[in-house]
C-alpha cells in the first residue's frame, strides 16, 4: 500500500450520502424507530452526526439536546444553537446541574481533589491531563491533576490512584446523566439515540461506558477525526464549529482532548494509526509525516496500548457462556 | 527485603487476579502485554514510592524504569542505593 499525506482523504460527498443512507436503514429497519435524538455540544462530532441524521431523516425527525451543567463552557450552548438554526432542527436545553447535585457528583469529585490539593474550594477549577506529546519521549502516560486557583495560578501534581479513580468516577456521572436524558427524549418519541463518538474516541476508549458510549447507533465511530473534519466541510457546518478546538466539556478547567487523553494532535495521530493498521513500516510513515522512525514507533505503540487497554469499554456485558 | 518477590506479588495481586506466578515473566513489558494500563501505572508508582520510601520524578516515568520486573528491580536498587 502506498502511504501518502493524503491517505486519509475521503470523497466526503460520497461518504455523506452513504452514511445518511445507512442511518436511515438502521433507524427504520433495524431499530424500528422513526427519528433521531442527538446530544449536541457545539463540537464538531455531534454537529456532523446531527447533520447526517438530518440528511437521512429530514429536519423534523431530528432533535438536538444541549445538556450543560454548572461547569460547561457557555460557548457550547451558543454554538449548539447556531447549529440547530443552520440545520432547521428543534433544539432545547436540558440543564443537568440539579441532577448532578442530587447524585452528589460535585462533592464526591471535590473530596478527591482535596486529597491532592487541600486548598481546593469554590472559585477553583480542575482538570485531569496527561503529559503532552507522546512522540517526543518514550514516556509512560501518567495522569496528573491540574487546578486553577481563583487568581488564575495553575498547579499540577500526580495523584494517588484512589483520588484519580474517584475523580473519574464522579465526573462520569455527567456523561451518564446525559445518556439517560437522551433516552428519555428518544423513548417518549419512539426515536433512537445517535452517538457522536469518532474512531479516535471509540477505539482508544475515550468515552464513558454507558455514558456517551450508550447509544443505539454510532454513525461516525469508524471515521478518524480528520475525516470528520472533511465531512463537516462537505456538510457546510458553521465555520466557528469547525474551527473550534475539541475539548472534553467535562472538567471545570478547559481541557483539550489532546491534553486530556490523546497526547498528540489529530493529524499525526490519525495518520500514524492508519499507517499502523495498514502495516506501513514505521520508517515509511515517519518519512511521509516528517517524523523520526523512533517517533513513529512510539506513536504506533502508544495507540496500540490504548486500544488494547480499553477493550473492556467496548464489550457488551459478558454472559456466562462467552 | 526481596524486592523482586515483593514487586511480583504486588503485580499478581493487583493486576493478574487468579493467574499463576509462572505467567509473569521478569523481562516482559508490562504495558505491551496489557498487564498494566495507565491506571495501573499510577498504582505501581504509588506502591514503589510507599514501599521503598522514594520519590519518583516525572522524568523517571519511562519504560526503562518501570515497564518490567527486571527494570523495576534495577530502578528501585538505584533509587535506594
Amino acid at each position: 500500500m502506498k502511504f501518502t499525506k493524503d491517505s486519509l482523504k475521503i470523497d466526503a460527498a460520497k461518504v455523506a450520502d452513504e452514511l445518511s443512507q445507512t442511518i436511515l436503514t438502521q433507524i427504520s429497519s433495524k431499530l424500528k424507530k422513526t427519528g433521531a435524538v442527538v446530544g449536541i455540544s457545539g463540537g464538531i462530532d455531534s454537529s456532523v452526526v446531527v447533520a447526517l441524521c438530518v440528511k437521512a431523516l429530514g429536519p423534523k425527525r431530528v432533535i438536538g439536546v444541549m445538556m450543560p451543567e454548572g461547569e460547561s463552557s457557555p460557548d457550547s450552548e451558543r454554538l449548539a444553537r447556531t447549529l440547530g438554526e443552520s440545520l432547521g432542527i428543534e433544539t432545547f436545553v436540558e440543564d443537568i446541574s440539579a441532577g448532578l447535585e442530587g447524585l452528589d457528583c460535585y462533592r464526591k469529585r471535590d473530596e478527591a481533589i482535596k486529597v491532592v490539593f487541600p486548598e481546593y474550594g469554590p472559585g477553583y477549577k480542575s482538570k485531569i491531563v496527561i503529559p503532552r506529546n507522546i512522540l517526543e519521549k518514550d514516556k509512560i502516560n501518567v495522569f496528573e491533576l491540574a487546578i486553577e486557583t481563583p487568581d488564575g495560578e495553575t498547579k499540577s501534581k500526580r495523584m494517588p490512584v484512589s483520588a484519580y479513580l474517584q475523580i473519574v468516577a464522579a465526573t462520569n456521572y455527567k456523561q451518564r446523566l446525559r445518556m439517560t436524558t437522551l433516552y428519555y427524549e428518544a423513548e417518549k418519541r419512539n426515536w433512537a439515540v445517535a452517538g457522536t463518538g469518532n474512531k479516535d474516541e471509540h477505539e482508544q476508549g475515550f468515552f464513558v461506558k454507558y455514558g456517551d458510549g450508550g447509544a443505539d447507533l454510532k454513525p461516525i465511530a469508524h471515521l478518524f477525526k480528520i475525516q470528520v473534519y472533511q465531512l463537516a466541510e462537505q456538510l457546510k457546518l458553521p465555520k466557528e464549529i469547525i474551527d473550534r478546538t475539541p475539548t472534553t466539556d467535562t472538567y471545570s478547567s478547559e481541557v483539550t482532548q489532546a491534553e486530556f487523553f490523546f497526547g498528540l494532535d489529530f493529524y499525526p495521530m490519525d495518520m500514524l494509526w492508519y499507517a499502523m493498521e495498514n502495516n506501513v513500516e514505521p520508517s515509511e510513515a515517519a518519512k511521509v509525516l516528517g517524523l523520526t522512525t523512533e517517533q513513529a514507533e512510539r506513536g504506533y505503540a502508544n495507540i496500540k496500548r490504548k486500544v488494547d487497554a480499553t477493550s473492556y469499554l467496548r464489550m457488551n456485558p459478558l454472559e456466562i457462556n462467552e | 527485603m526481596d524486592t523482586r518477590n515483593d514487586i511480583k506479588t504486588f503485580i499478581l495481586e493487583n493486576f493478574m487476579l487468579g493467574r499463576n506466578r509462572e505467567e509473569l515473566e521478569d523481562s516482559v513489558s508490562l504495558l505491551d502485554m496489557g498487564i498494566i494500563d495507565s491506571t495501573g501505572i499510577l498504582e505501581l508508582v504509588e506502591f514503589v514510592e510507599k514501599s521503598y520510601g522514594v520519590k519518583i520524578e516525572d522524568n523517571e516515568l519511562v519504560p526503562e524504569n518501570l515497564d518490567s520486573i527486571d527494570n523495576l528491580v534495577t530502578f528501585i536498587g538505584r533509587k535506594t542505593a
